[in-house]
């Protein structure tokens, strides 16, 4: 058996992260923008208000810059799956193709056909078909991110799927439980309505320069209403879900839950305090500080006072037994095979619910071989392989922490942004329009690291419980990981660098007069100020 | 025949629909980016082309990305080995791709001479590579890939890449379908685009047309003499979708002409390919605009359903193991899988072709460089 070559394993899943970050920098703004877009155009169909297609085209502008970069590396991820992570996409692509294929029949198609027609259809369409389209866009976006978390959902929680002997995968047999999911109900909403936070405060930061250099007052002041608002309701949703979250990953990812919450033992409820920091030390398996706060943490996760959280130092010795039985389940598994016979069917089928955990002792039996373990050496492959099942809990801990305080500190600076702003008296309190304009970045870091919460905290695991990630990379030699990687950061470079670049300049640009009677007009007498490219005669 | 048989025949008949379409319209994208420093010497010229496909270029584009999840969701063996072996080129296919869309929004966005040539190069590349790749991935399918499979299901590569990226036969098949890409841009910018660029189109277009007819005949000559793939026993359809085991396979030359020798009737596919090269072509030069670009259409019903009826089972045969060489019989996703995804794609792809057909109705008639350069929201 070739043996498994652990950097090619490593700069796979490094260069997935990167690639899916970067993917994720763009996405939430697209989901929240186009919402934000269908508003401000519904209020102009309705009232007539030119102001607010003046926002639109604005803020259409910058959606624009940023929804070709989600686009572009949104190409990566669907084609990554298949480059660098063979194994898995074999092993579970029945069921895990099958909402990403739907993602593009029903989502991504109505999105970006209709995406040309919300630029270039202004002139062409009537104002009610070019709002249906602007909604359209909404619609395609938002259900695109449903079908990818679905999907999601599927590596987090397997349910819908068995594994087939006879095809050595998990065979998908449940579209129900596919898409009903609640880990994936939970998770769409959570991420989704996560975009809106992030759209808000793009908008809301902008419209704070503005106010803060005291030009377009009227149109920043209206946005920035308009994104608070939008924003308010967008944390509440967020921070609901997320809890709502954190409960399913209670009780479908024990694993997760307690790395999350820094926990290695199991709790001692009601005391047991929710740990505000701490500094976790996954080679010692214990924390070297805490400072929490009693009585939280269970009501927390469980929703009641005295159901306890199993830590992680009972969870290792609970997966011992399942790892014993994994070994068993992968010998008779490779004797089905070689041999089709039912007597070796049968023994598999007594193991099979412990396949993953057999898989996952690979790492430690003689030659890699799970197969041929002697029976002296067996229990301490066990023993070596019980704290694998364990993720890093340094950095899901900790990026769970980095998500939540963020949270809660947009819950505040919305309540006082939307308050300011209805009562007028924005412009007066400098200092929440300089955080309004500083915090643009942070909710996009906030879904980032929600993100790694999510899937560092699923490790070691691709298809939880069931395929170990170390197995599921492509076979590849170090050189092709090194050429792509290096291409990748290359690019991905240019892009941001280039984005940015837009986006500053834009935004610095701003709105285009709109006291003019035809805002049409003023958009020609912009274009004659700034300089259109043909005349300029480079 | 069984249903799970009549399923994977089903998806792989769409699976070619697809790859028809992908070649067809992104094609035709991709095409009008390498034509765009020649067919355009100006600024203005250059975002008028650009503005050509402005509006439908990402709709598209989803052809590609669909191409994807769908081999994903109905074939994931093949998915899953299929862009492993082919790591770096698959790699450059991904860079040349992602580029694309960062050009259209971003080239005319800044003023700089340096800015707006720089992304012409990228649209230059980007639209040249992906098609050069495409093509040379049938050619090198049709030659075969060394591989094979553990008793896990993982894969192993048994040749480097220079070995199938270097062969003239791959490199062919890339030229062909750059010329048919160039030769569908071409026509487009005819369709939309008034003088000086309607005519420079004309010329490439025709260029492009009779280009592809050669190479495709040189090509089907290649092929009559290439190692092709047959079973040696029979092999049940319906059998569970898995490599590793279930068939015997030998390599034969002249192999891929035995369905042709079998059903003389799919001579009619070459035949259609090469007539709608050679037609396409002269409806060009005689400016029958719509005609020629509906006649692209056939060109690449053509190129794609002569391979495929040559190749028919196989998707991607293995040099060094041909018994787990994979087939439409082996690398399908489950019964249960098939019948969901036919269900949503029978809902969803009428849906789409309607607001598709829509979308470029709403935006019919010519683009004028005039319009282009005073509108600040155009491409």
């Amino acid at each position: 058996m070739d043996m498994i070559n652990p950097t090619v394993v490593d700069l796979s899943r490094f260069q997935f992260a990167l690639t899916a970050l970067y993917h994720f920098m763009f996405v939430p703004l697209t989901l929240g923008l186009t919402f934000m877009l269908a508003a401000m155009e519904t209020v102009y169909v309705v009232t007539g208000r030119k102001i607010y297609k003046d926002m639109v085209l604005f803020w259409g502008k910058l959606f624009g810059i940023n929804f070709a970069l989600g686009v572009a590396t949104g190409i990566t991820m669907e084609f990554e799956f298949g480059t660098n992570w063979s194994m898995y996409s074999r092993f579970f692509g029945d069921m895990f193709g099958t909402p990403l294929a739907i993602e593009g029949l029903m989502a991504f198609f109505m999105e970006s056909t209709f995406v040309g027609l919300m630029f270039f259809g202004w002139d062409r369409l009537s104002k009610q078909a070019h709002l249906a389209v602007t909604y359209l866009v909404a619609l395609g976006s938002n259900l695109s991110a449903l079908w990818i978390l679905i999907a999601n959902a599927g590596m987090n929680v397997p349910h819908g799927a068995h594994f087939d002997p006879d095809t050595m995968r998990l065979q998908f047999d449940s579209f129900v439980k596919l898409i009903f999911s609640p880990d994936a109900q939970a998770k769409f909403v959570h991420t989704s309505v996560a975009g809106y936070v992030s759209a808000a405060l793009l908008v809301m930061g902008v419209s704070a320069f503005y106010l803060l250099r005291g030009q377009h007052r009227q149109f920043a002041a209206r946005s920035f209403r308009m994104a608070a608002l939008f924003g308010i309701i967008s944390t509440v949703a967020v921070i609901t879900l997320g809890d709502v979250l954190g409960r399913e990953d209670y009780m479908e990812q024990p694993t997760k839950i307690a790395a999350i919450e820094g926990l290695w033992h199991t709790s001692k409820p009601p005391y047991e305090p929710w740990i505000l920091a701490a500094l976790p030390d996954d080679a010692k398996q214990e924390n070297h500080f805490e400072i929490g706060v009693p009585f939280v943490l269970t009501p927390l996760i469980t929703h009641d006072f005295n159901t306890p959280i199993r830590g992680m130092h009972e969870l290792e010795d609970a997966a011992a037994p399942r790892i014993e039985s994994g070994i068993a389940a992968v010998s008779a598994l490779r004797r089905y095979q070689e041999t089709h016979q039912q007597a070796d069917l049968d023994a598999f089928k007594a193991h099979e619910a412990d396949l993953g955990f057999g898989f996952l002792a690979t790492r430690h039996a003689p030659n890699q071989d799970v197969t041929a373990i002697p029976a002296d050496a067996l229990q301490s492959v066990v023993e070596q392989t019980k704290p694998d099942i364990l993720p890093n809990v340094f950095v899901t801990f900790w990026s769970f922490r980095i998500m939540v305080f963020l949270a809660l500190y947009f819950f505040a600076l919305f309540a006082i942004s939307a308050y300011l702003s209805l009562k007028n008296k924005l412009e007066r309190n400098k200092l929440i329009l300089k955080a309004c304009m500083w915090s643009i970045p942070l909710p996009i870091l906030a879904t980032e690291f929600g993100w790694i919460t999510a899937e560092a905290g699923r490790q070691p695991w691709t298809v939880f419980n069931t395929l170990p990630t170390f197995l599921s990379a492509s076979t590849h030699s170090t050189s092709y990981m090194v050429f792509s990687l290096a291409g990748f950061a290359l690019l991905y470079s240019i892009f941001i660098a280039a984005e940015l670049y837009l986006m500053f300049k834009f935004a610095r640009l701003g709105p285009e007069a709109h006291d003019a009677p035809h805002s049409d007009d003023a958009y020609a007498a912009h274009c004659a100020v700034v300089g259109t490219p043909h005349a300029s005669g480079h | 025949m069984e249903l799970y048989a009549l399923l994977k025949l089903i998806w792989a008949a769409l699976l070619c629909v697809l790859l028809i379409g992908l070649g067809l319209m992104v094609g035709m994208d991709m095409g009008v980016g390498t034509l765009l420093r020649f067919v355009g010497r100006n600024d203005g010229e250059r975002r008028t082309a650009l503005n050509i496909i402005g509006p439908h270029w990402d709709g598209n584009q989803v052809w590609f990305i669909l191409g994807g999840g769908a081999i994903f969701a109905a074939f994931p063996t093949l998915y899953a080995t299929s862009f492993s072996v082919f790591y770096v080129v698959m790699i450059l296919l991904l860079f040349s791709m992602i580029l694309r869309p960062v050009a259209f929004e971003y080239r005319s966005k800044a003023d700089s001479h340096l800015w707006r040539a720089s992304w012409d190069w990228v649209f230059l590349v980007s639209g040249f590579l992906p098609m050069f790749i495409y093509g040379a991935a049938f050619g090198n399918i049709l030659h075969g890939v060394g591989y094979h499979f553990g008793w896990t299901g993982q894969y192993y590569q048994d040749s480097s890449f220079f070995s199938y990226l270097l062969n003239p036969f791959a490199i062919l098949c890339g030229l062909m379908s750059v010329a048919l890409s160039v030769y569908q841009g071409g026509v487009m910018l005819m369709l939309r685009a008034e003088n000086p660029i309607h005519d420079r189109a004309r010329r490439y277009a025709l260029r492009g047309g009779l280009t592809a007819a050669v190479l495709f005949i040189i090509g089907g000559f290649f092929i009559t003499r290439m190692q092709g793939f047959v079973f040696t026993a029979p092999v049940d359809p319906a059998m569970p979708a898995s490599p590793m085991h279930g068939q015997h396979v030998a390599m034969v030359a002249g192999g891929w002409l035995h369905n042709y020798a079998a059903h003389p009737v799919l001579w009619l596919l070459p035949l259609l390919g090469l007539a709608s090269m050679v037609g396409g072509t002269l409806a060009a030069r005689m400016n029958k605009v719509i005609l020629a670009w509906w006649i692209g259409l056939g060109s690449w019903i053509g190129t794609i359903g002569t391979v495929a009826a040559a190749m028919f089972p196989f998707f991607m045969p293995s040099t060094t193991t041909p018994d787990q060489s994979l087939t439409i019989w082996n690398s399908s996703a489950s019964a249960y899988g098939l019948t969901c995804m036919l269900v949503v794609a029978l809902i969803f792809v009428p849906i789409i072709l309607c607001y598709t057909s829509w979308c470029y109705y709403v935006m019919r008639g010519k683009v004028h460089t005039a319009d282009i350069v005073n509108d600040s929201h155009s491409y």
